[in-house]
């Protein structure tokens, strides 16, 4: 039986990289994420792994660029504002194809903005977040347990398709304490022959993503956008909460799907028949699974820590066939288990 | 009856292309330089090299080394990622003046006070060439410009940046150096630097720079010859050749 502790998300997603294979870290400090980097310097180099503390933000996920390219599996972790100093190099990882982990605790903005929790960067990580137009994996856990298992998960998908993964979390699930069941799994990356290792033996390698001969970068791209389809077919991750019978489906990811789970219990005590769907992955998104629930489905609620941002995709996925109502707080706030049920009150008596 | 012998061959890591420098570029000359000492040292099973945004973003069309290119001014931090986690490989940067000593100011500072344990060539050329000759940090006062027309104007420009003279306030760096291209006795003086510069990685002795002011007649607005007579002259006025450090036995 796995040994359970109880642990914070931050701790609980270090230790989850760790065991998910994590060969190198590097990081820099930012509220509210410093328990993981410093989780990291502790058991890192207690491991023989690499931990290195960067100068600043654009170095971390460069260094995570450099030992991507060498063949290892390296993460780096921030929150918003320091996601937002990443995005250059998560543009030059996702053209190079170099897998890796990026870890966002995110915290409320714009700028500086405050440590609370928020979900505002959903846009930033679900529209590729850089410059030039690519996709990373968008992993959003929703508890401590999540938080431990996703890492090892966005490995294995990153070094699979050769592509950047993101884990989108949030102040309230990296600093709240929970009891996790500890990962046993052993990882296997696979083979990476496309790697740097020195040319033993072998052609020389090249990590590039600059093609600057007419169409090959062309080329390239629809090379990005086939293994992105094949993304979105095979890799969609949802769960579903008290969905038989709903005529309400909220739709909530990470802190949010917490409290919408909580107000969907309360709703039914009340026989108001609401459910949940809870995306797992945010790219790919769920677009079908949510489709095929709208037959059965009056009416959908989303709940977001933003200004409606995950809404345009539940927009997108639902075509107009239904009524897609919002509740959502920006700036830090977090709507209260209270707030939601008198909302999906609301949604229930318009039906 | 005489046999004639070859004296003077390509060397092997040096790939048979044409190479996209102009004519009386520096780059050409260093690239071969470090070729030969792939060979010399037997280094391309275990090398490593990085490669810049600047003129010399494709060193791998003529280096046959495992590559990876980086982002503007990010070499010493994707040399950093590559040396760390594969400390057994040999890992070359190879960075110019806009990409060094510019945008790329933090982490070149950064790494070498870690004292990576990797090797930076970085090519002083005075202008931001790739992108048609723009002022760069180390641009000389009075030097013309694209963006700066009239002559670089220390008043609202600063004066250029001695990048060895600052690395070497620092205690990381196990050898600093800087050289020339201004003919054959300074490209003699080079490769010995470099070699130098491959011992202390070899060695484990840590971070290691070589500056080599470098030939650019196009954005030096000079024909070949006069190029290589300004860097001997005006370039090394300022910035003055010589070992600031290597490492003592």
């Amino acid at each position: 039986m796995p040994k359970r502790v109880l642990t914070a998300g931050n701790e609980a997603l270090a230790e989850g990289a760790i065991r998910g294979g994590c060969d190198c870290y590097f990081g820099y400090p930012i509220t509210p994420q410093n328990e993981l980097i410093t989780y990291m310097s502790v058991n890192m180099p207690r491991l023989g792994r690499v931990f290195v503390q960067a100068e600043s933000e654009v170095a971390a996920i460069n260094m995570v660029y450099g030992a991507a390219a060498a063949g290892k599996r390296a993460m780096t972790s921030s929150s918003s504002p320091g996601i937002s100093l990443k995005q250059e190099g998560i543009s030059y990882l996702a053209g190079a194809e170099l897998p890796c982990l990026i870890v966002n605790v995110q915290r409320a903005g714009p700028g500086l903005g405050s440590i609370e929790p928020s979900q505002a960067d959903y846009w930033q990580a679900t529209r590729g977040g850089g410059h030039g137009g690519y996709r990373v994996i968008v992993l959003a856990p929703c508890n401590a347990q999540e938080m431990h298992d996703f890492p090892g998960l966005a490995f294995d998908l990153a070094d699979k398709y050769r592509i950047p993964a993101m884990i989108l979390a949030d102040g309230q699930l990296g600093q709240m304490m929970e009891p996790v069941a500890l990962s046993q799994t052993t990882p296997q990356p696979p083979p990476k022959p496309w790697a740097l290792t020195g040319a033993n033996g072998r052609e020389h390698n090249i990590v590039r993503s600059y093609l600057p001969r007419a169409g090959l970068l062309e080329v390239h791209n629809k090379h990005l956008l086939a293994k992105y389809a094949e993304i979105e077919k095979h890799e969609v991750r949802h769960e579903t909460l008290e969905m038989d019978g709903a005529k309400i489906m909220l739709v909530a990811y990470g802190t949010s799907a917490r409290l919408a789970g909580g107000a969907v219990g309360l709703a039914r005590k009340e026989g108001v028949a609401a459910g949940m769907l809870r995306p797992q992955t945010l790219w790919p998104f769920p677009t079908g699974a949510i489709r095929s629930q709208l037959e059965q489905v009056a009416a959908v609620l989303v709940v977001e820590l933003s200004s409606g941002q995950m809404c345009e995709d539940v927009r997108l996925a639902v075509e107009g066939r239904r009524p897609v109502h919002f509740l959502g707080r920006v700036g830090g706030g977090v709507p209260t288990v209270a707030d939601i049920l008198e909302k999906i009150r609301e949604v229930s008596a318009a039906l | 009856m005489t046999t004639a012998t070859a004296m003077y061959t390509r060397p092997k890591s040096l790939l048979d292309m044409d190479m996209f420098y102009c004519a009386g570029c520096g780059h050409g000359i260093v690239h071969r330089l470090i070729a030969e000492l792939i060979d010399e040292f037997d280094l391309r099973s275990r090398m490593i090299g990085v490669a810049p945004v600047g003129c010399s973003v494709t060193a791998y069309d003529y280096l046959d080394i495992d590559f990876s290119e980086s982002a503007h001014g990010r070499a010493p931090a994707v040399a950093t990622g590559i040396k760390r986690s594969r400390p057994d490989c040999f890992v070359l940067a190879y960075q110019g003046d806009g990409d060094l000593a510019s945008i790329g100011m933090a982490e070149i500072i950064h790494a070498a006070n870690r004292g990576e344990n990797y090797t930076t060539i970085f090519i002083n050329n005075t202008v931001y060439a790739m992108t048609g000759g723009q002022m760069a940090p180390t641009t000389l006062d009075g030097q013309r410009a694209s963006t700066c027309p009239n002559g670089r104007d220390p008043a609202t420009m600063g004066h250029p940046i001695r990048i060895c003279e600052m690395l070497d306030t620092l205690q990381g760096p196990s050898l600093i150096a800087r050289t020339m291209i201004d003919g054959p006795a300074g490209v003699r003086k080079t490769k010995a630097l470099l070699k130098k510069a491959f011992e202390a990685q070899l060695d484990g002795r840590g971070f290691s720079l070589v500056e080599v002011l470098s030939p650019c007649p196009v954005y030096m607005r000079m024909d070949p010859t006069e190029a290589m007579e300004h860097v001997r002259k005006n370039l090394s006025a300022y910035y003055p050749v010589k070992v600031f450090r290597e490492p003592t036995e």
